[in-house]
């Protein structure tokens, strides 16, 4: 599970079934000092409160598919949270 | 299961059901001489994990939600253990 920003939204009428009501989202996955780190991906938004611009954790492959409410959706990443800040160690502690 | 140290705890009310309640722990993956791997994990805290500790994180679904005692869980990475000590025979 790893953080990343919600930098957009997906619309698609037509697609598999199962996908129906799913909230798509374009996630640009972040490293842990919450820089951009690898290639945006399409998540589905599994608490269906995140927007764009905010800061989230997703999961991927079969957690993703737990993370849905429907029994079994085909989606292969799901936000399962939205940051409300990140508590770091203070260098001094490291 | 994955050696890591505990570089601070992300806090979040808007999440998943399996998650609330819960200590999620932010945490660099380390080599067994606690050298950085570039990586990094959040992983749901079942032992009590403080910042700085060095942990073991168990990184597969299965295990996670047996750990949870949570069958729908979704999640993969899970903190089952605080390292005391590391014996090497050789260094890696």
């Amino acid at each position: 599970m790893r953080l990343a920003r919600v930098i957009g939204t997906v619309v698609a009428t037509q697609k598999a079934p199962g996908l129906e009501g799913v909230k798509l989202l374009i996630l640009q996955p972040l490293d842990r000092r919450r820089r951009p780190s690898g290639r945006p991906v399409v998540a589905a938004d599994a608490v269906a409160m995140a927007g764009p611009g905010e800061t989230v954790y997703f999961v991927a492959s079969r957690e993703a598919a737990l993370a849905c409410p429907e029994p079994f959706v085909p989606v292969d990443h799901a936000v399962v949270g939205i940051v409300d800040a990140v508590e770091e160690l203070g260098e001094a502690d490291r | 299961m994955k050696l890591g140290k505990v570089v601070g705890t992300v806090v979040s009310t808007i999440c998943s059901p399996a998650f609330s309640g819960r200590r999620l722990l932010l945490c660099d993956l380390v080599g067994p001489v606690g050298d950085a791997l570039g990586g990094y994990l959040i992983a749901v805290d079942t032992v009590g994990a403080g910042a700085g500790e060095t942990v073991l994180i168990l990184d597969e679904g299965n295990s996670a939600r047996q750990v949870l005692a949570y069958p729908e869980a979704p999640v993969r990475a899970v903190v089952v253990g605080i390292v005391d000590s590391v014996e090497l025979a050789e260094t890696p």
